[in-house]
Parts: structure tokens; C-alpha cells; sequence
């Protein structure tokens, strides 16, 4: 499948670390250095504990199919269809990030699936998709 | 509008933060309350049948909305978020919501279907819906797939359209001649994060707050309320509604429409009287408030409930709710006789 057309997320100093992260393959979420708690989208202040040791950290890009949903409107000129997932990572419960789920069929996802980052270059920017984690044997995936 | 028609008023107020859209009513409601005004003027105008129809929406692209100059659009702020991941629009939000309900609850897409089709049937009866003609079980099936489990009739239709509430003092309500609605009591809560995604229970989003707090501010509870107008932006947020309002238990509301009967015209709770945004057209809130309006004044025509068409007792209690996402006002409405 061609790359699709992305809109670009607006660059900022609060933003960019999530955009460029990808270079080096590894997804990262701000994350609070008092006390632990992983923020997204990030904040200048930690909602857990009120620190402000805020911070860039890699983590597994591991997670499950939170939810998902097939789109068949054509929004952006493309008519194929495509799946929209909403991921929730390992490493906190809430840690969700609305992405595109590659790699797989449209009816292959199911809520639970397991799966892993991967990402998609433009520009400078790269873009955090998932894929079916190829290390999960469980066709149901997790929970 | 306070320019063209050169009013001099004494409290004024625009903008859309708050509890959705009937946070305008709920600002008139204070403004009153606080005596800065007597009778507030409360109106929305949508004009989104001719901003699709004279080509479309200004579409995302290369060469379409987002601003930012040339190239593709950019976008900073929550919507960084959705559109880079072509989730463009909040059917394809919602949609995971509902899926995250179907996955947790059983909630079948046939169930669904019964909030489309029940605004069908009111709309029939209203002559200022758009879409009146009959609609099956096989047609909502039939329809295309916009974002699965989003069938084209979960989908609101855009319409233009103005509508106008007057929010009075109560004493008013003795100095006209009709009966008048009585704002019993408003839900504005909002107790989670302020996010589409991030919101910690998918299946409920805010409206589980705005329904809640509604309660927390009248002795009535849900077995009080005569008639239900449920925001139906898509076809999922009534559900949502349903549950948050407390008219069934959480991840009840499935079984709850099933069939249809129980939200019908002559059902338990009438739901959607008018036909709702998916079939009457989508003012964008207002409309659901407009028809409780109506309903309680006993001005609903061919779909008054307690007349010809739905025997039964005439409303005196009703509920409206508007919103979706993070986004959510609640209120209750009673009868009050005029003078």
C-alpha cells in the first residue's frame, strides 16, 4: 500500500520530541520524574503528584487494541479502506494513543489484539503506527 | 444579530466552551438567576446543508483546511492527536467508543440501528424533518459504511436551520397565557480529562458526569421523566445518554432499545420525539430542547405525546441532553401552567 497523505502535526517544544522519536525506532511519552507516571498528551506538570521534572522516555511500544474502527469514507480523497485503533500501552493503564493499526487486514483487528509500534517517515516527522506483534503466538492476542 | 436588529441589551454572551451546546441556555439560566437579565434571547444558527452543498466541506488535503500556508495543513493543539492518523472526523472518534461499548457489553449492531429507526419513525410525524420517508431494518443495513460500526444513518444530517429559546425570570411564567417549561435542574460536570481518547471509561465519556450531577440538583429521579431528547449526533451518543441519565444501567442501554418499543412515541419513554438530528436534521443541540419545549407545552402536533397519535398521559417532565466526547450539558425540564 502507497504511503497515505498525513496531515502534519504542528511542531513545538512541547511536541516534538513524540513527533521526531522515531528515528531511532523507539516510541516516547513525557513522563514525570518524581513519581513515574507516564503523561500524554504531554503536560508541563504532572496531574499524579504535581511534579515538574517532566521528561522525554522510551517505552516497549508494546500494547493491546484498546478499540478501533474501520473508516470507509473517503475524507481525504483516498477510497480504500483503512483502520483507525486506539492502542493502549503496557506500561500504564489510560496510556492510549490514537494511530493507525498496519500490517494486517481491516477484519483481522480485533479489541485486545496485541501489538507493537512501527513507523511511517515523512519529512522529519515519524509517525507511530502498530502492527500485530509478531512476538504474541495467541491468534486472540491478551485480554 | 445584536447589531441588525439594534438591541440594547444588558448581559450578552458567545462562544462554545461548556457543557456543549446547551451551555448558551445554562449562561442564560445564571444571568437570570444573578439578575443581570430578565428574558435572554438564546439562539443557534448551523448553515451546514449549504456549506456541504455549494462543494463540500472544505476537505482535508493538500490543498485544504488546517491553514498554515502552502503544503499539507498542520495542526497543533488536541487535534495533533486524531488527524495525522486520518481520524478525521468525530464519527471515527465515536466509533471506537461504541466499539469499546459492543466489545464490553454485547451491545449488538441491530440495537444500534434502533436509534436511527426510531427517529425515523417520530420524524414522520414532524413536518419540519428532513427525512420523513418509512426506513426499515434493511435499509439502515443497507446503507453504506462510513466508520465501522457507523452506518450512514448513525450519522446526523446537516441542515440549515435557526432556533430560539427564551430563557424568562419564573414569575413570567404567570404573565403569559401558555404553558411554560421550567428549568428543574442542570448537569454541567465534567470529571474526567477533557480528551476524546484519554477519557479513562470509553464507553461512557462525559455524559456519565453532566447525567450525573443532574440528579445531584433535583429530588425527581429517572422513573419521573415523561419524555427523553437525547443528543443524537451519532446514533452512539443517545445510547450513552440512555445510561448516563440513569433510564437503564450502565451497559444496559442495548437491551433497552432493543425492538424499539420501550423509546417509541407510545412506549415508556419517548425518546427522540422529533426525530432527533439523524432524521429531523442537526441543529446542533438546540433542537432537542426546542422539541421538550414543545412536548411540554403540548404543541407537538401529529407527535404530541399523550395526544391522538401516543395516548397516554401528556409530558410533564423531560429530559434533554446534548454532547459527546468530552463535551456534555444535561437539564431537566417540568410543565409549569401559565397565568
Amino acid at each position: 500500500m502507497s504511503v497515505p497523505f498525513r496531515v502534519q502535526p504542528a511542531l513545538d517544544d512541547e511536541n516534538r520530541f513524540f513527533w521526531l522519536s522515531g528515528e531511532d525506532g523507539c516510541l516516547r511519552f513525557a513522563r514525570c520524574g518524581d513519581c513515574g507516571e507516564w503523561l500524554h498528551p504531554p503536560l508541563p506538570r504532572c496531574p499524579a503528584c504535581g511534579g515538574r521534572d517532566i521528561n522525554p522516555e522510551a517505552v516497549s511500544g508494546r500494547g493491546q487494541v484498546w478499540s478501533y474502527t474501520v473508516n470507509h469514507h473517503s475524507w481525504d480523497g483516498s477510497t480504500e479502506p483503512y483502520t483507525i485503533g486506539l492502542v493502549e500501552l503496557d506500561e500504564q493503564q489510560g496510556l492510549r494513543l490514537t494511530t493507525n493499526l498496519v500490517g494486517c487486514a481491516p477484519d483481522e483487528v480485533h479489541i485486545g489484539m496485541r501489538v507493537r509500534v512501527t513507523f511511517e517517515q515523512q519529512g522529519i516527522v515519524w509517525f507511530p503506527l502498530f502492527e500485530p506483534d509478531p512476538d504474541v503466538t495467541d491468534p486472540e492476542g491478551g485480554s | 444579530m445584536q447589531d441588525a436588529l439594534r438591541l440594547q441589551v444588558d448581559w450578552h454572551s458567545g462562544g462554545i466552551e461548556g457543557a456543549a451546546q446547551l451551555a448558551a441556555v445554562v449562561n442564560a439560566v445564571l444571568a437570570v438567576g444573578a439578575g443581570l437579565a430578565r428574558h435572554v434571547l438564546v439562539y443557534r444558527t448551523v448553515t451546514e446543508s449549504s456549506a456541504q452543498g455549494s462543494g463540500g466541506r472544505s476537505g482535508i488535503g493538500m490543498d485544504g483546511g488546517g491553514g498554515g500556508g502552502g503544503g499539507a495543513p498542520r495542526f497543533g493543539g488536541p487535534l495533533q492527536w486524531s488527524l495525522p492518523f486520518r481520524a478525521y472526523s468525530a464519527a471515527n472518534w465515536l466509533a471506537m467508543n461504541c466499539h469499546r461499548h459492543m466489545h464490553e457489553f454485547g451491545t449488538t449492531p441491530e440495537q444500534l440501528a434502533q436509534i436511527a429507526l426510531n427517529g425515523r419513525r417520530n420524524a414522520a410525524r414532524n413536518p419540519k424533518a428532513v427525512y420523513r420517508e418509512p426506513m426499515t431494518l434493511d435499509d439502515y443495513f443497507a446503507a453504506r459504511v462510513i466508520t465501522t460500526p457507523f452506518r450512514l444513518f448513525d450519522c446526523d444530517a446537516p441542515v440549515d436551520g435557526s432556533t430560539a429559546v427564551i430563557v424568562s425570570a419564573a414569575e413570567h411564567a404567570r404573565a403569559v397565557d401558555h404553558p411554560v417549561a421550567r428549568v428543574e435542574a442542570v448537569g454541567t460536570a465534567l470529571r474526567g480529562r477533557p480528551s476524546w481518547d484519554q477519557w479513562d471509561d470509553m464507553t461512557t465519556m462525559s455524559a456519565r458526569d453532566a447525567g450525573a450531577m443532574v440528579w445531584e440538583r433535583t429530588d425527581l429521579t429517572p422513573a419521573d421523566v415523561d419524555i427523553a431528547e437525547l443528543y443524537d449526533g451519532f446514533s452512539f451518543l443517545t445510547m450513552t445518554w440512555l445510561e448516563a441519565l440513569g433510564f437503564c444501567g450502565k451497559g444496559e442501554s442495548g437491551p433497552f432499545i432493543e425492538g424499539g418499543g420501550r423509546i417509541a412515541l407510545d412506549g415508556e419513554l419517548p425518546l427522540n420525539t422529533h426525530g432527533g438530528q439523524l432524521s429531523a436534521g442537526r441543529l446542533h443541540g438546540f433542537g432537542f430542547i426546542h422539541e421538550a419545549v414543545l412536548q411540554l407545552r403540548g404543541e407537538a402536533g401529529d407527535r404530541q405525546v399523550g395526544g391522538p397519535n401516543a395516548p397516554g398521559r401528556a409530558p410533564e417532565v423531560a429530559a434533554v441532553a446534548n454532547g459527546g466526547g468530552p463535551i456534555a450539558g444535561a437539564m431537566i425540564l417540568t410543565k409549569e401552567d401559565g397565568r
